[in-house]
C-alpha cells in the first residue's frame, strides 16, 4: 500500500487496533476527513471512537446552543455554563475532542444556510455523516454527495429515546473480503435514502421487517409536515402521529399492525435520548465508518435499528427488494 | 421501559463496576450519562500507553497513574455532581468481602481475566447480589446477567483451558510461529538473562547427546574476559547450530518430519559485519533501559517489516550485546515483559532464526509481539456497544424486570440479520459446583498424589480458589492465612508434603474431602476416587476432576458450529465463550499473592509422579509449556515458563511431565 509509514508513535497508540485491523487500515485512516454535521448524543459517540480510532481529521457542524436535551447524553458538553457564551455546539465539542487525540485535527466550522455548502465543500471529505436534521436537509447532503465523481459515504444517525437507526449511502462500493484466507472482491450498489425511504413500497417489503424501520418514517414525515425541528415530536403529539400512521398505511397498504401504537407512543416519549442507546448506535457506526475507509470487512448495508425495548440490533437491506 | 420509574430506580441504585479499562471507561461513561448517581468501581491497574486508544477518559499524561481514581475525575468533569467512589485496588482483596458486596444493587464487570471474573461471580452468589458480566475480543462482544437461583452463573459453563504445548514440542519439533516464540523467551531468554538456577529445557537435546564433551551448564556462561561479540556468535552457534544438529542425530525423530537445518552465525552472517554499527556508544549515553533498542542502532525501522535470516541474525547479537553493555545489573534476573522493547527484539530474533530452521514462516516484531505478549485485540467501538448494553440489563436488574434479562452477543458478522443478538438467559446448572451443592468427584491414585498435588492442581488451578481450607471430616488439613499459630503453619506444611493416604486422617477411596474458601464463602465437597493409572498425554495432572469439566478441542468446535443457527430455539448457545484470550488466568497486577504462589508452584515442581520419560533428569520438571494469560484488565498477556521467582507479573505454568519421541 502507497502512502507514508506510521510512525513509532502512532504505532504505540494504536497497537491494539492494529492488531485487529492491520497497518494498511490505520494509514488510511489517518488520511481519512470526516464531516458531522449535527451532533446529537449517537453522533457524539461516533466523534469519540472515530477521534479515538486516528482518523486524519474531523469537521464539526453544529450552530445550534446547548440545551438541555443535548446536554443529557452529550458528554462533550462541559456541565460550566460559562464556557457557552457564543458558542456553538459544534465549537465546544471539537474542544473536548482535540484533548482525546492530539493526533487527529478536530474543528468546528460554522454552517449558516446548509444549501450555502457546495458540492466542492462535500468532496473535501471521504465520509459525512449526519444527525439531528430535516428530513429535506439529509435527503439534500445525501444527494450532493452522490452526485460527487468522488465516493463519499455518507451516513445518518437518529435516536429516538430508547431506540435508534443508522442509513448508510456508500454509492458504489468496492471492497476485499477475506474468506478462508482467500481475498474475494465484492461490489456493492447502495441506493440513496431518498430512494428508500420515500419511493420503497411498504407492502413489497417482507413481512419480518423491523417494525422499527417503519416507525422511524411515520415520525419522520410527521416532523416534515408539521415542519417540527429534528427530534422536535413529544407525547402531545401522539393522536396525530397515530392519525398519520394509520394514512400512511392506508396508503402504503400495510398492516396498522405493523406499526404497533406502543412502538410509536415509546419513540415520541421522550425528547431525550437514551444514553446506552447512544453508545450501541456511536458505536456501530464508527465500525461501520472504519469499515468503509479500510475497505476491509463486510459493511452494513443499508439500516441498521436498534430498539433497547427487546435488545435486537438488526441489519435491513431494503434496497435489494427495490427496482 | 416506564421512563419515571426507570429513571428512579437509576437515581437510587448503588452500583459496583469492577475493571476500570476498555469496557470500564465507557461503562463509567454511559453510567453517568443514564443518571446512575452513586457507582463504585475498583481497578488495581495504572494507565499505559496502549490504553489510550479506546481508553478515552485517560490522557498521555495519565500515564502511570490509577484507572479507577483518573476515571473517576474524568466522568466528574462532565457530571460534577455524582458520587464516584475509586478503589485503587484489587477485587480479590480482603477488604472486598462478601459484606462489602452487599451493600450495592447491582455488580458490573468490566473485567478480562478468567481470575478475578471467577472470584466476583463467587462473591456476587454468597453477596446474593445480581452480576452483569461482559467481555469483548475485537469486534466481538457479550453481555450476561447472573441472578442467583434463576440465570446461570458465571461458572456453570465450563471454560475453555489455556492452550498448553508438549515440551518436546518447543524444545525438539516446533511446527509453528508460536512454538518458535515459547522456546524464544521461556527458555533461551530465560537461560540468558533470567535466574540461572532456574530448571531449562534448552539443551534437552544438547545434553542428551551421548559424547557431549560439554558441560551444558558453562556453555551459556560468559567466559572470563570473552569479547561480547565472540559471546553472542557461541551462544548464536550453540542454540542454532550445534543443538540442531544434536536433535537431528536422533533419527527417529525425523522419521515422519522435516529435517531442520543448522544454522551458523557464519553463515547467517556476511563475514565482517559481526561488528556491528557503533551502538553501545549511541545507546550508552541513555540512562533509561527501557529505549535502548537494537533496531535503532541498527537503524532499522518498521516493526512491520518481516526480517531476513541475515537480519535476525544482526538483530539477536546487537540485542545480545546491548544486553551485557548496558543492562548488565538486570541480567539474571530479567523475566520477558511484552513492554521490554529490547527484549522483544531478542524473542523475535530468536524465534525467526529458529523458524528458519525449520522452515516455518518468518514474522515482523510486531507480530511476534502480540504472540509472545499473547496481547489481545481490542477496539473502543465494541467496548462502547457492549457497555451500552450493559447498562440496559443493568437497569432492568434493578427494576426486578426479572424476565425480559437477556443476554446478548455483539457479532462481527450478522446472524439472522442480527448485529446485536439477545437470547433468554440459561437457567443455573444444576451440577455446577459453584452455585449448587452439588459434590464433584476426583480420581487420583491416593497412594502417590500428595496434599500439595490437590492443593495446587485442584483447589487452586481448577477450583479456582485464593485461600482454600482443606477439611477431611472434623480433620482439619491445610489452610492459609495470617493469623496462624505456628506449629499449625508447619503441621500444614508436612501434611502438603505427604501422601493423601497417609495424611493424619488417611484419605483413600470413598472418602470425602471439604475444600473452602472463607473470602468467596464458597464450599465444595470432593469424593475421591481411587485410581491406579493416567494416561500422560491426555491426563497430564495426575488425576481428574469429575464434574468439572473443559471443553475438549471437538466440543469447542461443536459451539463454534451453533453460532451460525443460533436464534432458533433458546436452548441453543450462541456462541461457546467469546474472549478466549481475554479471560484467562491472572492479571499483572492482580495477583497480590505472588510469593506464596511462587512458592507454592516452586515446590510443587518436585512433586510430579515418577515417569517413564526420556526427557533427562534435570528437566523433567518440565512436562508442559502451558500458555498462561496474564492480563491487564484488558489486553495484554504474558506466556511464561515455570522458575521466575523475579518476575511478579506472571504465573507460571508447568504441569507434569510428557514424552518426547
Ligand atoms: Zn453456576
Amino acid at each position: 500500500m502507497e502512502g507514508e509509514e506510521l510512525t513509532e508513535q502512532e504505532t504505540a497508540l494504536y497497537d491494539r487496533q492494529i492488531r485487529v485491523w492491520g497497518a494498511d487500515a490505520q494509514r488510511r485512516l489517518t488520511r481519512a476527513a470526516i464531516l458531522v454535521y449535527g451532533i446529537n448524543g449517537a453522533v457524539a459517540e461516533f466523534c469519540k471512537n472515530i477521534v479515538l480510532a486516528g482518523v486524519g481529521s474531523l469537521t464539526l457542524v453544529d450552530d445550534r446552543g446547548v440545551t438541555e436535551e443535548a446536554l443529557s447524553a452529550n458528554f462533550l458538553i462541559p456541565p460550566d455554563e460559562t464556557l457557552y457564551e457564543g458558542k456553538s455546539l459544534a465549537e465546544l465539542c471539537s474542544d473536548s475532542l482535540k484533548d482525546f487525540n492530539p493526533m487527529v485535527r478536530v474543528s468546528a466550522e460554522r454552517a449558516g444556510d446548509i444549501s450555502g455548502f457546495s458540492g466542492d465543500f462535500y468532496s473535501k471529505f471521504d465520509v459525512v455523516v449526519v444527525s439531528c436534521c430535516t428530513l429535506t436537509t439529509k435527503k439534500l447532503i445525501n444527494d450532493k454527495c452522490r452526485r460527487l465523481s468522488k465516493r463519499v459515504a455518507f451516513y445518518s444517525a437518529d435516536c429516538r429515546y430508547s431506540s435508534g437507526e443508522i442509513f448508510v449511502d456508500l454509492h458504489s462500493y468496492k471492497y476485499t473480503k477475506n474468506k478462508l484466507d482467500e481475498a474475494i472482491e465484492c461490489e456493492l450498489q447502495y441506493p440513496s435514502f431518498e430512494q428508500e425511504a420515500t419511493a420503497v413500497s411498504w407492502s413489497k417489503l417482507p413481512r419480518k421487517m423491523s417494525k422499527l424501520y417503519f416507525a422511524m418514517r411515520v415520525i419522520e414525515k410527521f416532523e416534515e409536515k408539521e415542519g417540527r425541528s429534528p427530534g422536535g415530536v413529544s407525547i402531545t403529539d401522539l393522536p396525530a402521529v397515530l392519525k398519520l400512521k394509520n394514512e400512511l398505511c392506508e396508503a402504503q397498504s400495510l398492516k396498522e399492525s405493523q406499526i404497533p401504537d406502543a412502538l410509536l407512543e415509546r419513540l415520541v416519549s421522550s425528547q431525550i435520548e437514551f444514553p446506552p442507546v447512544c453508545a450501541i448506535l456511536g458505536g456501530v457506526l464508527g465500525q461501520e465508518v472504519i469499515k468503509a475507509i479500510s475497505g476491509k470487512g463486510d459493511p452494513l448495508k443499508n439500516f441498521f435499528l436498534f430498539d433497547a425495548f427487546d435488545g435486537k440490533g438488526v441489519i435491513e437491506d431494503i434496497s435489494s427488494r427495490d427496482a | 421501559m416506564a421512563s419515571q420509574q426507570q429513571l428512579s430506580a437509576v437515581k437510587g441504585a448503588k452500583v459496583l463496576m469492577v475493571g476500570a479499562g476498555g469496557i470500564g471507561c465507557e461503562l463509567l461513561k454511559t453510567l453517568a450519562l443514564s443518571g446512575f448517581q452513586d457507582i463504585h468501581i475498583i481497578d488495581m491497574d495504572t494507565i499505559e500507553v496502549s490504553n489510550l486508544n479506546r481508553q478515552f477518559l485517560f490522557r498521555r499524561s495519565h500515564v502511570g497513574l490509577s484507572k479507577a481514581k483518573v476515571a473517576r475525575d474524568a466522568v466528574l468533569r462532565f457530571r460534577p455532581n455524582i458520587n464516584i467512589t475509586p478503589y485503587h485496588a484489587n477485587v480479590k482483596d480482603p477488604d472486598f468481602n462478601v459484606d462489602f458486596f452487599k451493600k450495592f444493587n447491582v455488580v458490573l464487570n468490566g473485567l478480562d481475566n478468567l481470575d478475578a471474573r471467577r472470584h466476583v461471580n463467587r462473591l456476587c452468589l454468597a453477596a446474593d447480589v445480581p452480576l452483569v458480566e461482559s467481555g469483548t475480543t475485537g469486534f466481538l462482544g457479550q453481555v450476561t446477567v447472573h441472578l442467583k437461583g434463576k440465570t446461570e452463573c458465571y461458572e456453570c459453563q465450563p471454560k475453555p483451558a489455556p492452550k498448553t504445548y508438549p515440551v518436546c514440542t518447543i524444545t525438539s519439533t516446533p511446527s509453528k510461529f508460536v512454538h518458535c516464540i515459547v522456546w524464544a523467551k521461556d527458555l533461551l531468554f530465560a537461560k540468558l538473562f533470567g535466574d540461572t538456577t532456574q530448571d531449562n529445557d534448552l539443551n534437552v537435546r544438547s545434553s542428551d547427546a551421548a559424547g557431549s564433551s560439554e558441560n551444558s551448564k558453562d556453555v551459556f556462561e560468559r567466559r572470563k574476559d570473552e569479547d561480547i561479540e565472540d559471546y553472542g556468535r557461541r551462544i548464536f552457534d550453540h542454540v542454532f547450530g550445534y543443538n540442531i544438529e544434536m536433535a537431528l542425530s536422533n533419527e527417529d525423530t525425523w522419521k515422519n518430519r522435516n529435517r531442520p537445518r543448522p544454522i551458523y552465525s557464519k553463515d547467517a552472517l556476511p563475514e565482517k559485519s559481526i561488528k556491528q554499527n557503533g551502538s553501545v556508544e549511541k545507546n550508552g549515553s541513555t540512562d533509561d533501559p527501557s529505549s535502548v533498542s537494537a533496531m535503532a542502532s541498527l537503524g532499522m525501522r518498521s516493526p512491520q517489516d518481516v526480517w531476513s535470516l541475515m537480519e535476525n541474525s544482526k538483530v539477536f547479537l546487537e540485542a545480545l550485546k546491548l544486553f551485557f553493555t548496558t543492562r548488565e545489573k538486570e541480567i539474571g534476573s530479567l523475566s520477558f515483559d511484552k513492554d521490554d522493547q529490547l527484549a522483544v527484539e531478542f524473542v523475535t530474533a530468536a524465534a525467526n532464526i529458529r523458524a528458519s530452521s525449520f522452515g516455518i514462516p518468518l514474522h515482523s516484531l510486531f507480530e511476534a509481539k502480540g504472540i509472545a505478549g499473547n496481547i489481545v485485540h481490542a477496539v473502543a467501538t465494541t467496548n462502547a456497544v457492549i457497555a451500552g448494553l450493559i447498562v440496559i440489563e443493568a437497569i432492568k436488574v434493578l427494576q426486578n424486570d426479572t424476565k425480559n434479562y437477556r443476554m446478548t452477543y455483539c457479532l462481527e458478522y450478522p446472524t439472522k440479520n442480527m448485529l446485536l443478538m439477545p437470547v433468554e438467559p440459561f437457567e443455573p446448572n444444576k451440577s455446577c459446583y459453584v452455585c449448587s451443592e452439588t459434590p464433584l468427584s476426583l480420581e487420583i491414585n491416593t497412594y502417590q498424589s500428595k496434599l500439595r498435588d490437590f492443593v495446587e492442581k485442584i483447589v487452586k488451578a481448577k477450583l479456582g480458589m485464593h485461600s482454600p481450607i482443606i477439611m477431611h471430616g472434623s480433620a482439619l488439613l491445610y489452610e492459609v492465612g495470617d493469623d496462624l499459630e505456628e506449629d499449625m503453619v508447619a503441621n500444614y506444611a508436612a501434611n502438603l508434603e505427604k501422601v493423601l493416604s497417609e495424611l493424619p486422617s488417611p484419605v483413600t477411596g470413598g472418602t470425602m474431602l471439604t475444600v473452602e474458601d472463607m473470602q468467596q464463602e464458597l464450599v465444595c465437597n470432593v469424593n475421591i476416587k481411587h485410581r491406579e493409572e493416567f494416561d500422560e498425554e491426555k491426563e497430564p495432572d495426575g488425576m481428574v476432576l469429575v464434574g468439572w469439566s473443559q471443553p475438549s478441542s471437538t466440543e469447542k468446535k461443536e459451539e463454534n458450529h451453533r453460532v451460525s443457527d443460533v436464534g432458533t430455539s433458546n436452548s441453543s448457545r450462541p456462541i461457546a465463550e467469546l474472549n478466549e484470550d481475554a479471560e484467562i488466568s491472572t492479571m499483572e497486577e492482580t495477583d497480590v499473592v505472588p510469593t506464596k504462589k511462587r512458592k507454592l508452584s516452586t515446590a510443587s515442581k518436585n512433586a510430579t509422579s515418577p515417569s517413564s520419560s526420556k526427557v533427562p533428569a534435570d528437566t523433567d520438571n518440565h512436562g508442559k509449556v502451558e500458555e498462561i494469560d496474564d492480563d491487564d484488565d484488558d489486553d495484554d498477556v504474558v506466556v511464561m515458563l515455570d522458575g521466575n521467582p523475579d518476575n511478579t507479573k506472571t504465573r507460571r505454568v508447568v504441569t507434569s511431565k510428557n514424552l518426547c519421541v
